[in-house]
């Protein structure tokens, strides 16, 4: 950029949807009550031992098989050494130099084309719990519920070069977080979390510039605002000549910039050694291959499907693709209903916007694939227009009713009678005749005038092909 | 001397130790004197001798994924030195 | 008095006293003595499962109900204050009990009281303890030795049947040695670690301590076998203790040059030669072995034990529990006033040591060298089990010595536990008795190495021993 090339990492942290913590029994969905859902252990009292949660292990390597990362033979926790008031032991137990996960890769598209972001690792660790800082008190509250919780920590390399890949790279993470079923992706509520590490440098230099890292943004709009204003802000500094300070910077949303953390007097010297209070985890071949059996197919492969199956354009395959209950839905229609782009049209533009606009997900979205695919069968077959059809889908939203049951209440059937249209027409003609001359005369434009009379005259209900033609024959006799 | 001054308040610090002028002299000659002893080990020849962090060979111990019901928070607080309406507080964190 | 806990529990079966009242005797007795060897006297609770157990022992012949066990202060008793003889955990109590604690009341035990250690199991002495050292039983101006010395001095002094300690470098074996009484460092593993307060997770177990070695295995008994809240806790199936003395016959016993080193006590050697010459007597083959590595235990351990420490107790902030400096202005303020005034110069020292080897730049250098070194010495047992069934040796170099030497000399202090700290690095059960008495009239302790989960062994050695000699009847 300008002369300029930009060098981002993130580090995501994914809450795991396990039933429990990560080294205790207390429950891994986050609770409202503070305090509330905690034990000793995750309290760290005094005397009390982690035990590991297998399927915090199943989960991992789920994520690890998906990304295409080697799955570590043996990898051991390690504790990381700070003090903080949310941390209860003064330590917290990750893993360091022996990732469960290493060496993958995750295909992003954007706007200038498809790219592999490369992935460093992906790791195990407990979450903290939480502080609330006090506004006017001088003091700070510290609740424990979220203490324990899973986590897989995943490190990209330094592959992305723009916010706006940044941004691509996070959702198609989530995305494929919630394909796996193993992290709900909510952003604001935190079980999908993010920081960002980021250099700048003058183009074309080999060195990396000195990076920032980012922390606090808490949606996909923060992050691409936070680097790219981290981005100016670093360009600024070596344009005047200044020097980048290595420091951890928090994004303020409402001040729309980055503010220096009061840099720590201590380096960071977490003092990392092995989790003696836990033992190695080994992952032989057989575990490798039950988790693989298990995986769903995942966004990119379900969007080039999308496309070679169903003939599909790019754009459709990656919107019905956006989560694994939509595209799960798409694919319902079609086995009932042979008209996928069709049936695309009708999701992508009516089922997605009643979806967004009531703030609910695909699952409980009230038209089934059965009733919308009767609905769209309607419409081929000519029962009812595609003009009709659209108000016979909101009803069907509002009230549960399937399409027939609404087209035979409301007598909303299309009037594909060509006896019936001829007649009709022949009486519009009759009753217009220095329109009808005009257009014999030539100004052929008048016959939208004609269709419109009959349609009105039919409450809408005539085939509009079927009218265009049979007014046109009329008039032209 | 092995360990510096600051090398002694660096680790006072990471292990928030507040140590007046006279206890860093004095940890200062101690742990000179520990780790001078120490230094028998650069002695041994260890080559790639995989470090021993346990005196034993098990692996993979896990438990299985059961949610169990939490203490009460009556219980949860019940040692905490200073908590109000069910939260744990503590003097602000000035970072 | 030859076995206590055996002795208390046939004296209930002929109702010659019962649990009640021999606790109430115990606690006047405990009220009036001069040790200082508790730190939390549970005469409520005691009373409570006394008189529980007296309604057990009509259908039970298990032989702890009713007996009277102390327990070491940095093990946690639920509802029953735990201090690790420290002032930043003052008005700590346990919501949960140790699964040792668990285990010993589900056999019926009764537990009187906590009793007194060095500050977090952090010394040789207990003079490190926030309410000042326990005396020696044989003499009120000696040290019982440490860390578990109010277990030891308890235990010797006739005011439990049995108590329970912890062992991260000797900690059990060294009081054991002092006090003229028996205790055993199980295999690491064998025993849960939950609810022992960390000192060095790597090192710690928890372990029994009595009057004879057939007591302790009573005790053994009921510590041992898997917890699934302890991760390091062995999966595996153990025979129930026998009470039977091992037929020494063809037993290969190895006796290391490295355990007669420079710096023992002529006494000590004197009498740990006449222990292995009555094991020779009852027909174990007597062979010299060597143990390299073990001279660099006391260096690998004060560098693995210190890390794993200074990381342990951080926990202790003031936050959720334990004392907390209340003057403090900010946070940071409040975690070094309180860690600065609840810690002492000793634990502190070891916080200072264990952050300053794991810190960035000297991690390599210490940790990791220690961790590498320690594999050479886990080694050496490996080869020397090879060629010999178990290993004998002294427990420490010298007797109890008087409680305010050696205390400003944190390195002599820590070289008592030369002979002890290989069994804890290489995770190997380890005994120790009472083999004789040195010039002053003080025990003299040897110990006895064996192979992981050969506990059978060195308790059969030790009942066998205890069957031909008298030197654990002596009282003080
Ligand atoms: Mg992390
Ligand atoms: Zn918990």
């Amino acid at each position: 950029m300008n002369g300029y090339d930009i060098t981002i990492g993130l580090e995501v942290h994914a809450q795991l949807l396990t039933e429990s913590k990560i080294f205790c029994g207390c429950r891994a969905r986050t609770v409202q009550e503070p305090n509330t859902n905690t034990c000793p252990v995750c309290m760290g009292m005094p005397g009390t031992l982690p035990v590991l949660n297998r399927k915090a292990v199943d989960y991992g390597i789920r994520l690890g098989l998906a990304t295409g990362c080697r799955i570590a033979k043996k990898s051991i926790f390690a504790r990381k050494n700070y003090f903080y008031p949310d941390l209860p032991k003064g330590y917290q137990i990750t893993q360091h130099l022996t990732p469960l996960c290493a060496g993958g890769t995750l295909d992003i598209e954007t706007a200038s084309g498809a790219k592999s972001i490369r992935i460093m690792r992906i790791h195990m660790e407990e979450d903290a719990g939480k502080t609330i800082h006090g506004d006017r008190e001088p003091y700070s509250y510290v609740d424990y519920n979220r203490s324990g919780v899973p986590l897989l920590e995943i490190v990209s390399m330094p592959d992305i070069t723009s916010s706006e890949e940044a941004a691509v790279y996070l959702r198609e993470t989530r995305k494929i977080l919630m394909f796996l079923e193993i992290c709900d992706g909510n952003m604001e509520e935190g079980s999908f979390r993010c920081d960002a590490n980021i250099s700048v440098k003058p183009a074309g230099s080999r060195e990396y510039g000195i990076r920032t890292e980012i922390k606090n943004m808490n949606s996909f709009k923060n992050v691409q605002k936070a680097l790219d204003f981290e981005v100016r802000r670093h360009i600024g500094i070596l344009r005047s000549g200044g020097s980048i300070v290595q420091e951890t910077r928090l994004w303020d949303a409402a001040a729309g910039a980055t503010m220096s953390m009061r840099s720590k007097e201590e380096s960071h010297d977490y003092r990392y050694f092995p989790e003696p209070d836990l033992v190695p985890v080994e992952v032989g071949e057989d575990w490798i291959e039950k988790i693989r059996e298990d995986l769903p197919e995942l966004p990119a492969h379900l969007r080039r499907r999308f496309q070679s199956q169903f003939g599909l354009p790019a754009y459709d395959a990656g919107v019905l693709t956006g989560s694994k209950a939509l595209a799960r839905y798409f694919e319902e229609c079609v086995k009932l209903l042979d008209a996928p782009k069709e049936i695309s049209n009708w999701i992508m533009t009516e089922v997605l916007h009643v979806i967004n606009e009531q703030g609910i997900d695909i699952s409980s979205f009230p038209i089934s694939p059965e009733r919308l695919t009767e609905m769209i069968g309607l419409v081929r077959q000519g029962v009812i227009s595609v003009h009709i059809a659209k108000e016979v889908f909101s009803e069907m939203t509002s009230t549960g009713k399937s399409a027939s049951e609404i087209v035979h209440e409301k007598n909303i059937t299309q009037i594909s009678d060509e006896e019936q249209i001829r007649g009709l027409a022949k009486t519009i003609v009759e009753a217009n005749p220095d329109e009808a001359a005009k257009y014999r005369a030539g100004k052929t434009g008048l016959l939208g005038f004609f269709v419109g009379k009959l349609m009105s005259a039919t409450e809408g209900k005539a085939n509009p092909k079927l009218a265009g033609r049979i007014v046109k024959e009329t008039l032209e006799q | 001397m092995k360990i510096t001054q600051d090398e002694v308040l660096h680790a006072a610090r990471l292990a928030r130790l507040k140590l007046g002028l006279a206890e860093v002299e004095k940890f200062q000659n101690e742990l000179d004197s520990i780790l001078e002893y120490m230094d028998m080990l650069s002695k041994v020849e260890t080559g790639d001798i995989e470090p021993m962090s346990r005196s034993f060979h098990v692996t993979n111990v896990f438990r299985e994924d059961e949610a169990v019901r939490s203490q009460d928070r009556a219980e949860a607080l019940l040692n905490a030195p200073c908590h109000k309406d069910g939260v744990v507080v503590v003097p602000k964190v000035i970072e | 008095m030859e076995d206590r806990i055996l002795q208390t529990a046939r004296s209930y079966r002929r109702f010659d006293r019962s649990p009640v009242a021999e606790i109430e005797a115990l606690i006047r007795t405990i009220r009036q003595d001069k040790t200082n060897s508790f730190i939390t006297i549970d005469e409520e609770g005691a009373l409570r499962d006394a008189a529980a157990a007296e309604k057990m022992l009509a259908h039970s012949d298990d032989p702890l109900v009713g007996v009277p066990i102390a327990v070491k202060d940095n093990i946690c008793t639920r509802g029953l204050a735990t201090t690790c003889a420290s002032k930043i955990l003052a008005g700590f109590v346990p919501t949960y009990d140790a699964t040792a604690v668990k285990r010993l009341k589900e056999r019926g035990a009764v537990i009187i009281g906590k009793t007194n250690l060095d500050e977090f199991a952090m010394g040789s002495t207990t003079a490190t303890s926030s309410i000042g050292p326990t005396l020696n039983p044989w003499d009120l101006s000696k040290t019982p030795g440490g860390s578990s010395g109010g277990s030891g001095a308890a235990v010797a002094a006739g005011l439990c049947a049995g108590a329970l300690g912890s062992d991260t470098g000797g900690s059990i074996r060294m009081p054991a040695s002092f006090c003229g009484i028996t205790g055993l460092k199980p295999t690491y593993g064998a025993v849960s670690r939950f609810g022992l307060v960390a000192f060095a997770s790597s090192l710690d177990q928890i372990g029994p301590m009595a009057v004879s070695a057939r007591d302790t295995a009573v005790l053994f008994d009921a510590l041992k076998g898997h917890d699934p809240l302890d991760s390091t806790s062995a999966q595996r199936e153990y025979p129930q203790m026998g009470l039977e003395a091992l037929d020494l016959k063809g037993v290969r016993i190895g006796i290391p040059e490295e355990f007669f080193s420079e710096g023992l006590d002529p006494d000590v050697e004197r009498s740990v030669f006449f222990g292995i010459s009555t094991l020779e007597n009852l027909g174990a083959e007597i062979q010299q072995i060597k143990l390299p590595h073990v001279r660099y235990g006391v260096a690998v351990y004060y560098i693995i034990a210190t890390a794993e420490a200074s990381s342990n107790l951080a926990r202790y902030d003031g936050v959720r529990y334990g004392a907390r400096d209340t003057d403090a202005k900010d946070l940071l303020d409040m975690y070094l006033e309180t860690r600065s005034k609840g810690f002492n110069d000793e634990v502190k020292r070891r916080i200072m040591l264990g952050t300053y080897v794991l810190s960035a730049g000297y991690y390599d250098a210490y940790y990791k060298k220690a961790s590498q070194v320690r594999s050479l010495i886990a080694r050496d047992f490996e080869e020397a089990f090879a060629q010999c069934d178990l290993i004998a040796g002294p427990t420490t170099p010298v007797t109890a010595f008087g409680i305010h030497d050696m205390v400003d000399d944190p390195l002599r202090i820590y070289l008592l536990d030369i002979y002890t700290i290989p069994a804890n690095l290489a995770g190997l059960p380890a005994i120790s008795f009472p083999c004789g008495f040195g010039a002053e009239g003080l025990p003299v302790g040897m110990q006895l190495i064996a192979p992981h989960f050969r506990e059978d062994l060195l308790l059969g050695a030790g009942i066998a021993f205890q069957e031909w000699t008298k030197f654990h009847r002596v009282k003080p």
